[in-house]
C-alpha cells in the first residue's frame, strides 16, 4: 500500500513540475495571444519576460514583498511594450524589426538592473496550504499545492477567453485583428485598442518573468528566460490563437523540457537534444497542417497579423 | 446644429424629408460638384444617375458626413443641418450601404452587426432582433454563418440589416447591384421596394438605366459635376436618359486610317474568366478582332471588367485556353506578359504610379521595367545601364517629357509627363499590337493631345490598337470602331461614325444585353477567391 | 490627441541619411546620460566606446573580424527584406553553415594526400547547408503560404539543438576527455592568417569580396533589380514579368549561403573546431545590422563597423570603467528603436492633430 502512495506522489511531482514549467509559458503565451489576436505581431516577448524578472526579483528584494515584486515585473514589461506600441502602432514602424530590437534592448536593460543582484537568495513565493486538502496524497499539491502565479495563469486563460468571446470590447479586438480596414471604416478605433493590447501582453510577460525569479527558481540570473519568450511565441501559433490551447500546448512545451530531464535521468536512449527540439518541429508542423487544412477563404489566425496600419486621418 | 432660418424654399410638393441646395466641392483646383441641388422625399427611390467623374461618389459623401460641401447647404425637414462626420448623419437618421463592405470575414454575421450596435443589444438579443428582421424583409441570414463563406449577395445582406437595425430615414446605396446575380438583385428590388412602402425615402446610385427605371420614381442626373435634369425616369425612354447622362454632343470624328489593314493582329475568341476576387467582375464571353492600322476603342463605366480585361490582354491573367488570345496569329493565352512583349505587343495599364512605374526609380530604370526582354539592356543578367539611360533620353526627346535633372525619379514627375513617358516607352518599341488602359485620365490637355496623336500615328504605321476608356470625347476622337464594355460582356464594336454617344450611354447604362459575336448569351462563371497567407 | 501618417510624395535624399545620423545622436546621448547616472563621466565613456577601440592594432582586429560575419550576414539577409520576406533564421543558417563545413574538416582529418581541397570544400558545404537550410521556410512559404517568420525562427533552435547533439556525440573528439567538442582542426582546415602574428583571418576578405559582389549585384543586374522593385511596388514587378516564387526563393538562398558561408569563416577561422557555441548570437544582431544599413550593402557595412565598434569598446569600458556589457546591448537595441523611429519620418509626414472624437473618413 505504501509503495501505491509512493509511485503516486511521484506522478504527482512529475505533473506538479510540468505544471510550473508550463507556468510562465502560460502567462507570456496568454498576453501574446490577446496582442496577436489584435493585429501586432510582438517579437519582443523575450525582452520583455526577462526584463520583468530583473525588476521583479529587484523589487521584491528591495520590498521584501513577493507581491510587489510581481507588481514590478509586469510593470516592467508594460514600460517596455509601451515603446514598442509606441514605433509599431503610433508610428507604423516595421514589427519585425521593432520586436527584435525590444528584445535586445529588454536584455540589455535586465542585465543592468539585475546587476547588484546576482548571486542573491531570497524565499521562493509562498504556496497555497489548504489544511485537509493540500496534504490529500496523490492530487493534493497538484491541486491546491500552487503559489499565486500558477493560479493567476489559470485564471487568465479562462477571464482572457470569457473577454474575447463573451464581451464586446473582446469582439472589437477581434475585429481589429481580423480587418484593421473594415474596422476602420466603421468608425472604430484600431490604434487605440491595438496599444492596449500590446499593453496587456507586455505585463503578461513581465508577469512571467517575475514568475522565474521569484517563484521557479526564487534568483536572478542573466538571460535566465532562456528563450522561453520564444517559445511562447511559437506556442500562441500551435495553439490556433485560442487561450485553452494555449494553456494544453504549454503543458506539452512545458512537459517536454521537464520530460526530457526525467528520461535523461531514467537512462532512456532517445538524444536530449531531440526531446528538447520536440516543441519547435511541433510548432512547424502546427503551421503546416493549418496551411493544409485551411478551409477556402477563412483564416485561424488574425487576418491583419503583421500588416502595417498607416491611416492618413 | 441646426437652425432653422435662410433654407431654402422646396420647389414642387411638400418639403423634402432632405435636400442639398446649391452644393458645391472643390478638391484644389478640381470641382467635383458645380452647384447641385437634390431634393429626396419620403416614400421614394430616388436615382442619382451620372457616369464616373460625374459627382455622384462626392454628393453622396456630403450627404453621410464623410465631406463637408465647400459650399452649400445640407437640409433636414426644412432645417439647414451640419454633417460634420458619419455620426452626425446617423443620428438624423441617414443610413448608408457602401459598395464595398466594411466586414470582417472571420468573424460571425452577428458578430459583425453587434460592432456598431449599442452595447446592450448583445448576444441572443441581437440574435433574435436580425432572425426578426430577416423574416420581416425577406433578408434571410444565419447569425452563426463567418462571413468569408457567404456570397456577395449574403455579405450584402449583412450590410443592409446592419443599417436597418438603425431604423434609418433615408438610405443611400451605391452601386449596390454590382457585385449581385440578376436573382440577388431581384430580391434586393423586393427589400428597396417594401422600405419605400414604410415610408422611408431611399437614394439609388446607379449607371444601370433598366434598374432605375424599373425602381425609381425620381431621378437626378449628373454630369461634371452639375445636374443636367430631373426627371420621373418611368416617364422617359432610356435612350434619353442615356442622353442626359452621357450628353449628345457631336464630337468630331478622325478619318480613317491611311494605313490600311494588315490583317488581324489582336483576336479574343471566346474568352471567359471568373472574377478575380469579391469585387471583382468575370469577364464572359469577350470577343474581338482588331486590324492592322485600326483603333478600337472600348467605353464603358469603371468597374465593368476593364482591368480584368487588359490583365487578360496582358497576359497578368492566363487564360483557360491559350486560343483564346491571339497575338498576330500566334496562340498566347498561355504566355505571361514578357511573352506576349516578345510576340510583338505592348501594354499601357491604367495606374501609372505602382503599376505602370516605380515612383522612387529613375526614368532609366523605369526603361528597363517592360522592356528589358525586348530591347538589348541586359547582357549576361548584367544591366546595360548607359543603353538604358540612352532609352530614357530618346523617351524624353520623342515625347517632351519634362522632368527635373537628366533622369529624375518617376514619382517626381507631374501626372502628365509620366504618362507621356510610359506611353511613349511603349510604342518607342513599335509594337504590333498595343493595349491602352485609360491614355489621358486625369492628365493636362496639351499631353493628352500628344500621346493621342502619338497612338494614331503608331496605328497610321499598321499597328492594331486597343484603346480602353471612360472618356467618349477621346474615343470619338481616335478610335475607328467603338465596343462597350458593361458587367464584363463585351458589345459589338460599331464603327465610330455609324454611333452616337446616346446610343453607346444606353449600353454603357446596360440596356440592350449586348450580344457575342457567336450571338449566344454570354456564359456566367463563378467567383474563384484567393487563399489568404498567414 | 491623434497621429495621423501622411505618406510623403517624394523622398528627399538627404533627409534619408539625415533619419538614422540623428537617430544615432539620439541614442549616443541618451547613452550618456545613462553612463552619467552610473557615476562614469560621459565623455570618458565616449572615449572608450567609440575611440579607444580604434586606436591600437590588435582592437582594429577584433572589431574588423566582428564586423564582418554581421556584414556579410546582413548583406544576405538585406535581399530577403527588400523583398518583405521576413528571414529571422540566419542564426539557424549561421550554424548549419558551420556544422556542415566543420563536419568536412573532422571528416578530412588525419587524411593523407593532398590537402588543398579541404578549405574550399568546408566554405561550400557550408555555403550550401546554410542555403538549403533556408530553403525550408522559403519553400513552406512559396508552397503553403506559411509564414517565413515563425519556421525561420523556429529553425533556429533544431540547428542549435543539432549541433550541440552533434558536437557530444558522433563528432565529439574522442582524445577530447569528454568535453564536448571535436577535434581542433588542422592547419589545412583553418583560414590563414592575413598577418603573421596576428589574428586577422581570411574570414575577412572573403567577407569583403562578398559584401563587393552583393553590391554589384542589387545595383547592376538584372535580379538585384527585380528584388528592388519588388520591395518598392509589387504590382510593377509582375508588369515587369517577374515572378513571385522565383524571387522567394532566390533570395533565401542568398541569405542562407550568406549566413552559412559567415558561420563556417567563423568556425575555421576564430574557432577552428566545432563547439556547442559557435555564435555570439551574430544571426540575430545581424538584422539589427541590416535595418541599421537601410537595406543597402554599403551603409551595412557601415552599421556593422559601428556594432562591431561598440561592442569592442564595451569590452574595453567593462575592464576599465567597470561598465556592464549588458549597457551596450541595451545601447544597441535602443539604436534600433530609434533607427526605425526615424525611418518612419521619411516616408511619411507626421501630424498631431489635438481633440477628441469624430474622427472623419477621408474617401
Amino acid at each position: 500500500m505504501s509503495l501505491d502512495i509512493v509511485s503516486l506522489d511521484i506522478v504527482q511531482m512529475v505533473l506538479v513540475t510540468v505544471l510550473t514549467a508550463a507556468t510562465p509559458l502560460i502567462l507570456a503565451g496568454i498576453g501574446e495571444l490577446v496582442v496577436e489576436r489584435s493585429g501586432v505581431l510582438n517579437l519582443g516577448v523575450e525582452g520583455m519576460m526577462v526584463l520583468g524578472a530583473a525588476a521583479a526579483f529587484a523589487v521584491a528584494t528591495q520590498t521584501g514583498s513577493t507581491g510587489l515584486g510581481a507588481l514590478g515585473g509586469a510593470g516592467a514589461g508594460l514600460l517596455l511594450a509601451a515603446l514598442f506600441g509606441v514605433l509599431t502602432v503610433g508610428l507604423a514602424a516595421n514589427q519585425v524589426a521593432s520586436g527584435l530590437a525590444l528584445t535586445i534592448l529588454g536584455l540589455g536593460l535586465s542585465g543592468l538592473v539585475g546587476a547588484g543582484y546576482v548571486g542573491m537568495k531570497r524565499d521562493p513565493a509562498p504556496h497555497l496550504h489548504l489544511p485537509g486538502l493540500t496534504d490529500l496524497p496523490g492530487i493534493g499539491r497538484l491541486l491546491f499545492g500552487h503559489d499565486a502565479f500558477v493560479y493567476a495563469a489559470l485564471l487568465l486563460v479562462v477571464g482572457v477567453w470569457w473577454f474575447l468571446w463573451r464581451t464586446r470590447a473582446g469582439l472589437i479586438l477581434r475585429a481589429v485583428g481580423d480587418d484593421h480596414t473594415a474596422t476602420h471604416a466603421l468608425g472604430l478605433k484600431v490604434r487605440k485598442v491595438r496599444f492596449l493590447a500590446v499593453l496587456f501582453g507586455g505585463a503578461c510577460a513581465g508577469l512571467a518573468g517575475a514568475y522565474l525569479s521569484l517563484a521557479y527558481t526564487p534568483f536572478w540570473a542573466p538571460a535566465m528566460t532562456a528563450g522561453r519568450g520564444w517559445i511562447a511565441l511559437a506556442l500562441v501559433v500551435f495553439a490556433s490563437w485560442q487561450p485553452l490551447r494555449v494553456a494544453a500546448g504549454a503543458l506539452l512545451f512545458g512537459g517536454a523540457t521537464v520530460l526530457q530531464l526525467h528520461a535523461q535521468a531514467a537512462g532512456l536512449g532517445l538524444p536530449g537534444q531531440l526531446l528538447s527540439a520536440l516543441p519547435y518541429l511541433a510548432t512547424i508542423l502546427a503551421l503546416v497542417l493549418l496551411s493544409l487544412g485551411r478551409r477556402r477563404g477563412g483564416s485561424l489566425a488574425p487576418a491583419a497579423l503583421g500588416r502595417v496600419f498607416a491611416p492618413s486621418r | 446644429m441646426a437652425a432653422a432660418s435662410a433654407a431654402p424654399a422646396p420647389r414642387g410638393g411638400p418639403t423634402p424629408l432632405f435636400g442639398a441646395y446649391g452644393i458645391v466641392k472643390r478638391f484644389g483646383a478640381f470641382t467635383a460638384n458645380d452647384g447641385v441641388d437634390l431634393e429626396i422625399r419620403a416614400g421614394e427611390i430616388h436615382a442619382l444617375l451620372g457616369e464616373n467623374g460625374a459627382g455622384k461618389s462626392t454628393l453622396m459623401k456630403i450627404l453621410y458626413g464623410l465631406l463637408e460641401p465647400t459650399e452649400g447647404v445640407v437640409t433636414h425637414q426644412g432645417d439647414i443641418v451640419r454633417l460634420a462626420n458619419p455620426e452626425a448623419a446617423r443620428a438624423l437618421g441617414i443610413g448608408m450601404v457602401f459598395q464595398l463592405f466594411s466586414l470582417c470575414e472571420n468573424l460571425t454575421v452577428a458578430e459583425n452587426i453587434a460592432l456598431v450596435m449599442p452595447a446592450a443589444l448583445t448576444g441572443r438579443a441581437l440574435a433574435e432582433r436580425i432572425a426578426r428582421l430577416g423574416a420581416d424583409y425577406g433578408l434571410h441570414l444565419d447569425p452563426a454563418r463567418p462571413v468569408w463563406s457567404l456570397s456577395a449577395g449574403e455579405r450584402q445582406r449583412i450590410e443592409i440589416v446592419r443599417c436597418l437595425l438603425q431604423n434609418p430615414k433615408l438610405v443611400i446605396l451605391d452601386e449596390p447591384t454590382s457585385v449581385l446575380t440578376p436573382g440577388e438583385a431581384e430580391a434586393l428590388f423586393a427589400v428597396l421596394e417594401r422600405l419605400r412602402d414604410e415610408g422611408r425615402a431611399l437614394l439609388y446610385i446607379s449607371h444601370r438605366l433598366d434598374e432605375v427605371r424599373r425602381l425609381c420614381t425620381r431621378a437626378t442626373i449628373l454630369r461634371g459635376g452639375r445636374v443636367v435634369g430631373t426627371c420621373d425616369p418611368r416617364a422617359e425612354s432610356a435612350r434619353s436618359l442615356a442622353a442626359m447622362m452621357v450628353g449628345t454632343g457631336v464630337s468630331g470624328v478622325r478619318p480613317k486610317s491611311v494605313g490600311g489593314s494588315r490583317g488581324e493582329r489582336l483576336v479574343l475568341d471566346r474568352l471567359t474568366l471568373p472574377a478575380p476576387g469579391l469585387h471583382g467582375t468575370p469577364l464572359r464571353d469577350i470577343a474581338l478582332r482588331v486590324a492592322g492600322g485600326e483603333i478600337l476603342g472600348i467605353a464603358g463605366i469603371a468597374g465593368n471588367g476593364q482591368a480584368e480585361l487588359f490583365d487578360a490582354l496582358s497576359g497578368e491573367s492566363r487564360a483557360p485556353a491559350a486560343g483564346a488570345v491571339r497575338l498576330d496569329g500566334r496562340a498566347a493565352g498561355h504566355l505571361g506578359i514578357n511573352a506576349r512583349r516578345r510576340l510583338g505587343a505592348a501594354f499601357v495599364p491604367e495606374e501609372r504610379n505602382g503599376h505602370a512605374a516605380v515612383p522612387p526609380m529613375s526614368l532609366s530604370e523605369n526603361a528597363l521595367l517592360s522592356r528589358h526582354a525586348t530591347a538589348p539592356l541586359t547582357r549576361f543578367g548584367l544591366l546595360r545601364l548607359g543603353a538604358a539611360r540612352a532609352l530614357a533620353r530618346r523617351l524624353i526627346d520623342a515625347f517632351d517629357v519634362r522632368g527635373a535633372g537628366p533622369d529624375p525619379a518617376a514619382g517626381t514627375l507631374s501626372g502628365g509627363n509620366l504618362q507621356k513617358f510610359v506611353v511613349g516607352r511603349e510604342i518607342l518599341a513599335e509594337p504590333g499590337i498595343l493595349v491602352i488602359n485609360q491614355p489621358t485620365w486625369g492628365v493636362d490637355a496639351a499631353a493628352a493631345a500628344r500621346i493621342r496623336q502619338a497612338v494614331l500615328d503608331l496605328a497610321g504605321r499598321g499597328s492594331a490598337v486597343v484603346v480602353i476608356s471612360q472618356d467618349l470625347d477621346e474615343l470619338f476622337e481616335i478610335a475607328d470602331s467603338i465596343a462597350v464594355l458593361h458587367a464584363g460582356a463585351l458589345s459589338r464594336p460599331v464603327p465610330t461614325g455609324a454611333t452616337s454617344r446616346a446610343a453607346l450611354g444606353l449600353l454603357m447604362g446596360g440596356v440592350g444585353e449586348p450580344e457575342t459575336q457567336t450571338g449566344e448569351p454570354p456564359a456566367a462563371p463563378a467567383i474563384r477567391t484567393a487563399a489568404p497567407v498567414l | 490627441m491623434r497621429l495621423d501618417l501622411l505618406p510623403r510624395a517624394r523622398r528627399s535624399p538627404w533627409l534619408d541619411l539625415l533619419a538614422p545620423a540623428l537617430a544615432f545622436l539620439a541614442a549616443v546621448l541618451i547613452g550618456g546620460i545613462a553612463v552619467a547616472i552610473l557615476g562614469v563621466p560621459p565623455g570618458q565613456a565616449f572615449l572608450t566606446y567609440f575611440v579607444a577601440p580604434l586606436s591600437e592594432v590588435w582592437s582594429l582586429q577584433e572589431v574588423a573580424l566582428k564586423a564582418a560575419p554581421l556584414a556579410l550576414i546582413a548583406t544576405g539577409l538585406a535581399f530577403c527584406y527588400r523583398a518583405n520576406l521576413w528571414n529571422i533564421g540566419a542564426e539557424g543558417q549561421y550554424v548549419a553553415g558551420g556544422l556542415a563545413g566543420g563536419w568536412v574538416a573532422v571528416a578530412a582529418h588525419g587524411s593523407q594526400g593532398p590537402t588543398v581541397w579541404i578549405l574550399p570544400a568546408m566554405l561550400l558545404a557550408g555555403t550550401l547547408a546554410g542555403i538549403a537550410y533556408a530553403m525550408i521556410p522559403a519553400l513552406l512559404r512559396v508552397r503553403l503560404g506559411v509564414s517565413e517568420i515563425l519556421t525561420s525562427l523556429m529553425l533556429v533552435y533544431v540547428a542549435q539543438l543539432l549541433l550541440d547533439y552533434m558536437v557530444r556525440g558522433p563528432l565529439r573528439d574522442p582524445q577530447g576527455y569528454n568535453f564536448p567538442q571535436s577535434v581542433s582542426f588542422e592547419d589545412a582546415a583553418r583560414l590563414p592568417l592575413l598577418m603573421e602574428g596576428e589574428s586577422l583571418h581570411a574570414g575577412v576578405l572573403i567577407s569583403g569580396l562578398a559584401i563587393a559582389l552583393a553590391a554589384l549585384v542589387l545595383a547592376r543586374t538584372l535580379f538585384g533589380f527585380e528584388v528592388r522593385a519588388v520591395g518598392a511596388s509589387p504590382r510593377a514587378a509582375r508588369f515587369a514579368g517577374f515572378s513571385d516564387a522565383r524571387l522567394t526563393l532566390a533570395v533565401f538562398a542568398i541569405s542562407g549561403g550568406a549566413a552559412g558561408l559567415a558561420g563556417i569563416c567563423e568556425v575555421a577561422g576564430r574557432i577552428g573546431q566545432l563547439q556547442p557555441e559557435i555564435s555570439p548570437g551574430y544571426g540575430f544582431t545581424a538584422i539589427i545590422v541590416a535595418f541599421l544599413g537601410r537595406l543597402s550593402p554599403p551603409g551595412i557595412l557601415l552599421a556593422a563597423l559601428v556594432i562591431a565598434l561598440t561592442t569592442i569598446g564595451g569590452e574595453g569600458a567593462q575592464i576599465d570603467l567597470k561598465l556592464p556589457l549588458d549597457l551596450t546591448r541595451a545601447f544597441q537595441g535602443l539604436l534600433l528603436g530609434l533607427v526605425l523611429g526615424a525611418d518612419v519620418l521619411t516616408r511619411y509626414h507626421v501630424r498631431i492633430v489635438p481633440g477628441g472624437a469624430g474622427a472623419k473618413v477621408t474617401p
